[in-house]
């Protein structure tokens, strides 16, 4: 049965796409940096899937650290699920470097740097998936969330170019790109429940795209074509507009 | 967020900030920054128990910690529900020690309001079943509890309506099946008398429950289609199941789509309802192997049935009469059949022995009846509670959204200690719900 990476396990999307992929019998890897926080995760899925589950302390911001965390994994996985990232708060961003690095540095950079490692291994092996969840408000800048929205954008670019080059090595990338998700990341915000996915319907999609190889899926087909609305509006009405 | 919740009954709706969590640190932290709070799981509960100005929500709070499938033994965080635990522990040869009329309550929940099931008389509430849990309290310090360790504390939180602190992490013991289904016989009776006859007739079997016709009148007055069961074992199938006897049932479900009016549930109605549900039982006896949920969970198979009770919502009136206030059960039927503000459902159990500090079940009849919010029922509900004080019972604060606290006050002789113990573990009263608030349980 094939190995899943899971990078930022302690999500909620982590957690709805650790139990689709358990469901299937295949063996999960968790990793993030908290690692005691998922100890009763695993005991889960080890008990209701009777699947084997492994917990690995993993910190997105350390770069430093992650050639020797993938180093570690004594099995590689074929599957790689790259899931953390930080909204933040824009307004605070804007005047404080130390939050507008933790934007970018867990949704961006930390991201390039454990994928380049994996993605070279998979590169060499001829074989493997990478899975990027990446976000709609990387489609177009706004001035609520701009900074996330960029570093969201800088993550998309990045899974585009790496698909593109890993194409011919047999290594399948895929981009998703969900809307509103009711999860504690968007706890405080009053979302639209008809635009909103649960993180169950996330990891589904997810999962359908493994399995068909798609390219790049939206989580409730509708986002697709309000970002493609959205991506219409020329810049000098977008710019007068309160999004 | 702050967003409206209301429990089953729909029955108050109160503006309130609800918060999840998925960790230990979490919670912890949530219980520090919150001035009041109470917990809450899947609002399966019928009036205002776990409803509260701040609301701690355990539904993402749901791993399973440990299953000894050789031994029986269990143990999960607070919200996981129950539906989900039967699809871990049937098709390896266990089922839940008790289990109240629906599945979609969380172990939380279950402890909380210390439920009960068909199979009081011989297993007695779910409580008698706890091996271990663990609870933060409202200082966010965890404590472990049982019969054995910190008893009190233990006592207080089975049926104790969350108020000792966060229920985190139940051990529990699971009973052993050798099928998934259940020998089911039915029995048609007559009337009251004859029901309760029947009960006592039956009392071996291990579950044991009666639906009642609150309308009738006369020779016919409370007539009753007495439901009795026992865990199938292989023989007892029919060929068809014998290949997979531990089978979980298919998922089918309907959904009441919308609130129905609330004009549409009126005499005409609930009485003819009443005909058929009694009608549909041609012969007087009827023994057949059925699947656990239509057996457990026959409510179930319609998702958000308590729509049907319209946008006001419904009262559930759940109370215990000793077994010596037997006439009390007759004249509450009869003031409920000459007022006709319709019960859809009245169901009628016998409880068997119990002496808990807060928990609902003692010995004795047990009647729980639906009634839709309409003009004049509130204190139609006072006189009830008059009368079954009178009988010496008391009410389920689980479906309770109305009573006085001298009620409760009359039902249950422990509640001073409860009150001791609520007050040694929660303070300043920070874990409060508008229910301990009205009950006086936290004021």
């Amino acid at each position: 049965m094939p190995t899943v990476l899971l990078l930022g396990a302690t999500s909620d999307i982590a957690i709805a796409i650790a139990r689709a992929m358990a469901i299937e019998g295949n063996t999960i890897q968790l990793a993030a940096r908290n690692a005691k926080r998922l100890e009763p995760l695993c005991a889960d899925l080890e008990i209701r899937y009777k699947v084997k589950c492994t917990i690995h302390e993993f910190d997105a911001t350390d770069f430093s650290s992650h050639t020797t965390f993938f180093e570690e994994l004594s099995i590689k996985p074929d599957i790689s699920v790259c899931i953390f990232g930080y909204l933040g708060e824009n307004e605070i961003a804007r005047l404080n470097w130390t939050e507008a690095e933790k934007i970018i540095n867990s949704n961006y950079t930390g991201a390039v740097s454990i994928l380049n490692i994996i993605s070279n291994y998979y590169a060499a092996q001829h074989k493997g998936t990478i899975v990027g969840i990446s976000s709609v408000a990387g489609e177009r800048g706004r001035q609520s969330n701009y900074i996330y929205g960029s570093a969201k954008a800088g993550f998309t670019a990045y899974l585009s170019g790496l698909r593109n080059r890993l194409f011919r090595e047999g290594v399948h990338v895929v981009s998703v790109q969900p809307g509103f998700v009711y999860t504690r990341m968007t706890e405080s915000l009053t979302l639209p429940p008809f635009l909103t996915a649960k993180p169950e319907q996330v990891a589904s999609v997810v999962f359908n795209a493994i399995k068909k190889k798609k390219n790049t899926v939206y989580v409730k087909w509708f986002w697709k074509w309000i970002m493609i609305v959205i991506k219409c509006i020329p810049e000098f009405i977008f710019k007068k507009l309160k999004l | 967020m702050k967003r409206t919740i209301t429990n089953w009954g729909n029955f108050p709706s109160i503006e309130s900030d609800e918060r999840f969590f998925s960790f230990d640190d979490q919670l912890q932290h949530l219980i520090n920054n919150s001035s009041q709070v109470i917990p809450r799981g899947n609002g399966r509960c019928y009036g205002d128990a776990s409803l509260g100005k701040e609301t701690i929500n355990t539904l993402h709070y749901d791993k399973v910690l440990l299953f000894d499938n050789i031994k029986g033994i269990f143990e999960c965080q607070s919200g996981l529900t129950l539906d989900k635990i039967l699809e871990i522990i049937v098709p390896q040869g266990w089922f839940l020690p008790v289990t109240p009329g629906t599945k979609y309550i969380t172990i939380g929940g279950a402890v909380g309001s210390d439920v009960h099931g068909k199979n009081h008389h011989v297993d007695g509430s779910f409580s008698n079943h706890i091996l271990e849990m663990e609870l933060v309290l409202s200082s966010g310090l965890a404590v472990c509890c049982s019969f054995q360790q910190h008893p009190e504390l233990f006592e207080a939180t089975c049926g104790g309506m969350g108020l000792t602190g966060v229920i985190t992490k139940v051990k529990f013991q699971l009973k052993k099946i050798e099928t998934s289904y259940i020998k089911q016989k039915q029995i048609k009776a007559t009337n009251l008398e004859e029901v309760i006859k029947l009960f006592d007739e039956f009392k071996n079997y291990t579950y044991s429950v009666a639906w009642i016709d609150c309308l009738k009148k006369g020779n016919h007055f409370g007539r009753s289609i007495l439901l009795l069961g026992e865990h199938a074992i292989k023989t007892d199938l029919p060929e068809k199941y014998k290949g997979t006897p531990l089978k979980l049932p298919a998922k089918k479900q309907i959904t009441f789509p919308f609130n129905l009016p609330s004009w549409v549930l009126n005499r005409v109605t609930v009485k003819l309802f009443n005909f058929l549900y009694y009608g549909k039982n041609f012969r007087k006896e009827i023994n057949n192997i059925v699947g656990y949920e239509p057996f457990f969970y026959p409510l179930d198979a319609i998702l958000h049935w308590n729509r049907g009770y319209g946008r006001k919502g419904f009262v559930q009136y759940q109370f215990v009469l000793p077994l010596e206030g037997k006439q009390g059960l007759i004249e509450i039927l009869q003031r409920i059949s000459d007022n006709g503000l319709g019960s859809f459902l009245a169901v009628l159990k016998v409880f068997g022995k119990q002496d808990s500090m807060i928990s609902f079940p003692k010995e004795g009849y047990t009647l729980a009846l639906d009634f839709p919010v309409r003009k004049g029922l509130l204190e139609f509900l006072d006189e009830l509670d008059g009368i079954v004080l009178k009988y010496g019972g008391r009410l389920y604060m689980s479906k309770d959204a109305r009573m006085k606290p001298s009620v409760l006050e009359a039902g249950y002789p422990r509640l001073k200690e409860f009150k001791e113990i609520v007050h040694r573990y929660n303070p300043d009263g920070k874990i409060r719900s508008i229910q301990s608030d009205r009950l006086n349980l936290t004021s």
